[in-house]
């Protein structure tokens, strides 16, 4: 039986941890000589944390499963009685609620075990950075944050938690605040999420209309007892809970604010932006599930979505020299395999692709720290290169983590990338082929990457007519201004730099390749719990059958597991290999091979317009802060001068009206309520007594009294001479 | 004397210790004897709130009660008594009483006598507004409020204090005066009717009783009741203020001192919604209902104007003055949405408002006092030098954009729950809001506190000291006791809000309750879910 008390404890401990630096980082922001007791504390409750939460599963696993395990720990916002449908009234009232069940327990793995790898981690990367403290106060309330959304019970914690982990989102980007560019981009990531959010909201004040509640027990029940009656409203609400998937989980067209969410430190970025709080979108879509399947037509949106912004993102992600760049367009690209994973019916592939991805993206991104760790700082892959002497661990982890995302057998991409694209290809022909070409370019840019980094000579030195440039304050921990190398333009990201004295780059501490390699093991056997059947395992898989309860039966149909023929499996399986092969193979020509990259650059001279059209990332972004940043300023300016000279002018007149009105001169009631009143007492009140005379016998009061005489007879013809 | 007259009272009596027996020049003692009577009497209305009766109904709603005759020829009566709703409006005027004298000690040096008596002076104005359930004794103190606010702008503010201290007064003054014309169709009505409009009385003995007027109120002819509740509307709709009648508010916002413009925001503001919810929804059902459609129009233009419009302001006070609109209009199209979601999260968003603007006011006031300018392009990068201070701003800021788990979330989701029972499209327009209040917040913020620290001005400025710190500190613990468990405060209007639905739509509750099927998973639950 799983214990309340230990279930509430698993979000409160980061909580309390949260408290505890956040306070000492308000008491004393500037220190971090008392790094240990931060580390103690970050580190303690996490890990604490992830320890309940593996007794938490196993407890629940344990007790049989048989079926969900809830727990409402108090009344919340008892909002009161409202109406359900034409002739219902239920008790909307929101309880503070938590939820095990398979789907939760699996998101509660990752999230509490992967966040507390990159807590630890993140005390080797930041232990010289002056904002310690204040970093793992942030770090810790996002785990809280996080924890609630996936623990909760109905969709109004699930939101707060959403909007929680968007708050920390926002903090950590911006952590270093005194960047201008950090601090846009901060502000862009909430902005482009609470847009989401709107719609997400909106979704549920829709499910409280047609359900009575946002309990998932009751409006699953709800829905699944009686499909047909549900299926017409099932598409807007499911529409709009996918706008909130967008805005959080970064699909097109609000994907915007993730690759510029790199500026935040790289820990974030593996944590927040990569493996748990972009995921959350897709959670709540399979958590969902009973919803959408009721709307066909909302599955497809989501499907489009999804497989548009995986190609959308793959193409950009090819023609960025940023490493972390380079990896951010690719979250953005998975996380649009997992919404047409769910899009296409296949919930289970899509949490399951969640999972392998937090394993191999996490592993990608600290490798990505690790490498900038090492090189001082520096993150254009064009000035690294051969890093594989220098940086050996990391360099073997980050070779597995671009074998399991490229989609090799046996590592975990493999499985749970092959089990979205078997399913699309039943469905979507076109879809199935948009991923297949998605996957080619995403093998193609992880080994791009793999090889500017760790192959060949390093570079550093001889990148010409680039000096770095001078740090602002050298011997700091500080973000040297850094100039992009094409175009001039400010670079966004450059977000961790100490030692930028320091020539050669060196491999990061043990905290960090620890963690690494821990990561890159469960990479390599992470997608054994998807084995399929034709490589030894079972249908449905065991990572099917885990997540079989979550897919109520809609009307008493049971959730059918996609099943194909022997033989069309396996030329699935054979061409997802081929795809991979592909995208390795034109790496490696291009980035291998030739070591000066002369065939890439000329086949970007070639293609100039194209080469430039995706490293601009198809100016989106312009586009967005021409239309929308501008538009919405430019409305809102004209608004303004609307208040001051309209509205406020139409005031001001029939002041001016009334006082001609009644014969007097606006010069004499200036003087009369100005002097009279306001300056008269101000300069002759001598005390309190005489303040009282005044106000008795002030002007003001005649004055009201001759406006107030004014409107009664205004009023008073009006109601005469109307019909 | 009950315990009603003494919250109300207290402030007055303080006024006239400090006026007889504080010399002016010991400024010290003036602070303090206006702090000490400012906390007595949260002190005591802090037992109004553990001895009222949550589950009062029928008679027993208003609570409290004082009645006395006063002018019997007329039939006024000295008649005072709160309900849940007033009870937690009385709060928040005592507590922002307190923050309001508090945050003055180092903002006002000059005439600080009169300062405190007037602050003082407001303050019974304000409560006993609340209390009134006698019309002629409402209008009274309503209007008794307007002279001490006048005088607090009037000297105290700053460069244009004159042009908005009379803005303010005379256009709130306009409006209570057609209030008065409606509260006198009333009084006519239930006596011997209005012969020359050729309107019919009930012929009752002549009352000013607010309760009596809820019991006839639906006796009242439809389009006398749309007449009433326009005279009604002005009055009320001027003081929340709703568009198009708002422009008086950024004026006296920005020129009126810090604590008047906190009392200003916290509690002044709430006169009008208040209003609206103690008099013209339940006395006025049928031009309620008639009148929906226009004014959560209005409400809607509201958020959304107030929010673009604080969007470009380059004055932190003017931004968040206008983002006041904005709320405001919140607590309009939930209190419109008729249902007791909407009427619950309205109610409450009034509190939340009164805190979280409050806050903001002092916070602009904390740095004002360092800097003696609120345009926002003289900062940018404060969090490097003042990190508690941003802090601060950033949960009160959190809170008033409506983040969950703050109080401003609380009002909102429940007034856009409601509106979305209504309509889905009223909530959808109104969400452009949240949207926006989330984009001209963290805008201010980042401009304020992020960026780099390069004006050289701003790199002297002090944290804040222990005053400030303690009234923030108490503000934040309101803001999460609000959000995280705020059932405490649904209980004590439960009952007053739906005694206003009954009034205006006496069958809302006559539905079919929802029963869910106990299939798919076992729920085990602490508290009964169902209710």
């Amino acid at each position: 039986m799983v214990s309340s008390t230990i279930l509430l404890l698993i979000p409160l401990l980061p909580a309390l941890g949260a408290l505890i630096n956040g306070v000492r980082a308000a008491a004393n922001p500037r220190t971090h000589k008392s790094r240990t007791i931060t580390n103690a504390v970050a580190l303690g409750s996490t890990g604490l944390s992830a320890l309940l939460a593996a007794w938490t599963v196993i407890t629940y696993v344990g007790g049989g499963m048989s079926s969900a395990f809830q727990y409402a720990y108090y009344t919340w916002i008892p909002v009161g009685l409202g109406h359900v449908g034409a002739n219902g009234i239920a008790n909307f009232a929101v309880d503070f609620a938590f939820r095990i069940d398979t789907l939760s327990c699996t998101m509660l793995l990752i999230v509490t075990w992967i966040g507390f790898l990159i807590h630890v981690y993140a005390t080797g990367y930041m232990a010289h950075e002056e904002g310690n403290t204040r970093f793992f106060t942030y770090l810790n309330l996002f785990m809280f944050m996080m924890l609630l959304l996936v623990l909760g019970a109905n969709y109004m914690v699930m939101f707060v938690g959403w909007e929680g982990v968007g708050l920390c989102s926002y903090l950590l980007i911006g952590f270093y605040y005194d960047k201008n560019f950090a601090a846009d981009a901060g502000k862009k990531a909430f902005v482009a999420n609470r847009i989401g959010d709107f719609g997400f909201i909106l979704g549920i004040f829709l499910i409280f209309n047609t359900f009575g509640t946002a309990d998932y027990g009751k409006v699953f029940a709800l829905a699944s007892a009686n499909p047909a009656a549900y299926a017409g409203i099932a598409t807007t609400i499911c529409l709009l809970l996918f706008v909130g998937a967008c805005g959080k989980s970064a699909q097109i067209p609000l994907y915007v604010w993730l690759p510029d969410a790199m500026a935040g430190p790289t820990p974030v970025s593996a944590l927040i932006h990569a493996a748990t709080m972009v995921t959350a979108g897709v959670y709540m879509v399979v958590r969902s599930n009973v919803l959408f399947r009721l709307s066909p037509d909302a599955m497809l949106v989501v499907a489009i979505v999804g497989a548009v912004t995986a190609i959308f993102a793959a193409t950009i992600g090819i023609a960025q020299n940023d490493i972390k760049k380079v990896l951010a367009y690719s979250t953005v690209s998975q996380l649009g395999f997992m919404f047409l994973a769910a899009g296409v019916g296949a919930f289970t592939a899509a949490i399951f692709h969640v999972m392998t991805h937090a394993f191999f993206k996490a592993c990608l991104f600290l490798g990505a720290g690790s490498v900038i760790h090492g090189c001082g700082g520096e993150q254009d892959m064009r000035k690294m290169g051969g890093l594989r002497k220098y940086m050996p661990k990391t360099r073997m982890t980050m070779l597995i983590a671009c074998i399991a995302i490229a989609g090799f057998p046996p590592l975990a991409g493999f499985f749970s990338k092959d089990e979205i694209l078997a399913t699309t290809f039943e469905h979507h022909g076109f879809l199935y082929f948009l991923g297949m070409v998605a996957a080619t370019c995403t093998a193609f840019y992880m080994f791009r990457l793999y090889f500017m980094t760790f192959s060949g000579d390093y570079r550093a030195a001889h990148v010409e007519g680039h000096p770095e440039s001078e740090p602002e304050h050298a011997g700091h921990d500080v973000i040297p201004s850094h100039v992009h190398l094409d175009d001039g333009d400010a670079h966004s990201d450059k977000a961790h730099g100490h030692h930028v004295d320091s020539h050669d780059p060196h491999e990061s501490p043990w905290s960090m390749t620890g963690v690494l390699w821990i990561l890159a093991i469960l990479a390599v056997i992470g997608g054994f719990v998807g084995i399929p059947e034709m490589f030894g395992g079972a249908h449905p898989t065991i990572f099917q059958r885990w997540l079989a309860p979550v897919l109520l039966p809609l009307g008493g149909e049971h959730f059918e597991f996609a099943e194909a023929s022997r033989l069309q499996e396996l030329l699935l399986i054979l061409s997802s290999i081929a795809v991979a092969t592909l995208g390795w193979f034109i790496a490696y020509v291009l980035y291998k091979k030739d070591a000066a990259f002369s065939r890439a650059t000329a086949l970007r001279t070639r293609f100039a317009f194209l080469h430039r059209l995706l490293e601009n990332k198809y100016y989106v972004d312009e586009f967005y802060n021409f239309v929308f940043v501008g538009g919405a300023l430019a409305f809102s300016k004209a608004l303004s001068w609307f208040d001051a000279h309209i509205i406020d002018g139409i005031v001001n007149g029939v002041r001016h009206l009334t006082v001609i009105l009644f014969g007097h001169g606006s010069n004499l009631v200036d003087r009369y309520i100005v002097d009279g009143a306001v300056n008269g007492v101000g300069y002759s009140a001598r005390g309190g007594s005489k303040l009282f005379r005044k106000m008795q016998s002030g002007f003001v009061q005649n004055y009201a009294l001759v406006m107030a005489g004014g409107i009664v007879l205004v009023a008073a013809v009006y109601l005469f001479t109307k019909p | 004397m009950g315990i009603l007259n003494l919250v109300t009272y207290i402030p007055l009596i303080g006024a006239i210790v400090i006026l007889f027996f504080v010399r002016k020049e010991n400024g010290k003692a003036i602070r303090y004897t206006a702090t000490a009577f400012a906390v007595i009497d949260f002190i005591v209305s802090l037992y109004l709130w553990f001895n009222f009766d949550p589950h009062g109904t029928g008679t027993h709603l208003f609570q409290f009660r004082e009645t006395y005759s006063w002018i019997p020829s007329l039939g006024v009566q000295y008649d005072f008594g709160i309900d849940g709703i007033s009870l937690l409006l009385i709060l928040l005027t005592t507590f922002m009483g307190i923050i309001a004298v508090v945050s003055s000690y180092s903002a006002i040096d000059h005439r600080q006598k009169e300062y405190y008596i007037l602050l003082l002076l407001l303050q019974t104005g304000m409560i006993g507004t609340f209390c009134a359930l006698d019309f002629f004794l409402f209008y009274v103190f309503w209007e008794i409020m307007l002279v001490p606010m006048y005088f607090i702008i009037g000297i105290w503010g700053g460069p244009r204090k004159l042009y908005a201290a009379i803005k303010f007064f005379i256009y709130t003054l306009s409006g209570s005066v057609v209030m008065l014309l409606s509260i006198l169709a009333l009084y006519f009505f239930n006596d011997g009717g209005i012969p020359f409009l050729n309107i019919k009385g009930l012929g009752n003995p002549a009352t000013f009783s607010v309760l009596q007027y809820h019991n006839i109120g639906h006796l009242i002819p439809p389009q006398l009741q749309f007449w009433i509740f326009i005279g009604f509307f002005l009055g009320f709709a001027i003081k929340v203020p709703m568009f198009p009648f708002h422009t008086w508010l950024p004026d006296a916002h920005v020129e009126a001192p810090t604590a008047g413009s906190i009392i200003l925001a916290a509690v002044l503001l709430k006169m009008g919604t208040y209003g609206f919810v103690r008099f013209a929804l339940p006395i006025l059902p049928d031009a309620t209902k008639q009148l929906i459609i226009p004014i959560v129009v209005l409400s809607i233009i509201g958020i959304i104007y107030g929010a673009l419009v604080s969007l470009v302001q380059k004055d932190m006070k003017k931004l968040v003055a206008y983002s006041s609109v904005s709320h405001l209009g919140f607590v309009m199209l939930g209190m419109f949405a008729l249902n007791p979601m909407g009427l619950k999260g309205s109610v409450l968003q009034m509190i939340n408002h009164g805190i979280s603007t409050g806050a903001l006011f002092l916070l602009v006031g904390i740095i004002y006092e360092r800097r003696h300018t609120r345009m926002i392009s003289e900062y940018g990068g404060l969090a490097k030098q003042m990190p508690m201070y941003a802090t601060l701003f950033l949960i009160a800021a959190l809170s008033s954009m409506g983040l969950p788990a703050l109080n401003g979330f609380i009002g909102e989701f429940t007034i856009l729950l409601g509106a979305a029972n209504r309509s889905i499209v009223w909530a959808s327009f109104a969400s452009v809001g949240i949207v926006l209040g989330a984009a001209y917040l963290l805008w201010l913020y980042q401009r304020v506190f992020w960026g780099p620290l390069d004006n050289p001005a701003n790199k002297t400025l002090l944290d804040v000291n222990r005053r400030e710190l303690g009234l923030l500190l108490a503000l934040v613990v309101i803001m999460v006791w609000m959000g995280i468990k705020p059932a405490v405060f649904f209980d004590v209007i439960e009952e007053p809000v739906n005694y206003v639905v009954r009034k205006v739509d006496p069958a809302y509750f006559d539905k079919r309750p929802i029963e869910y099927p106990p299939a798919a998973p076992v729920v085990v639950s602490a508290v009964e879910t169902t209710r």
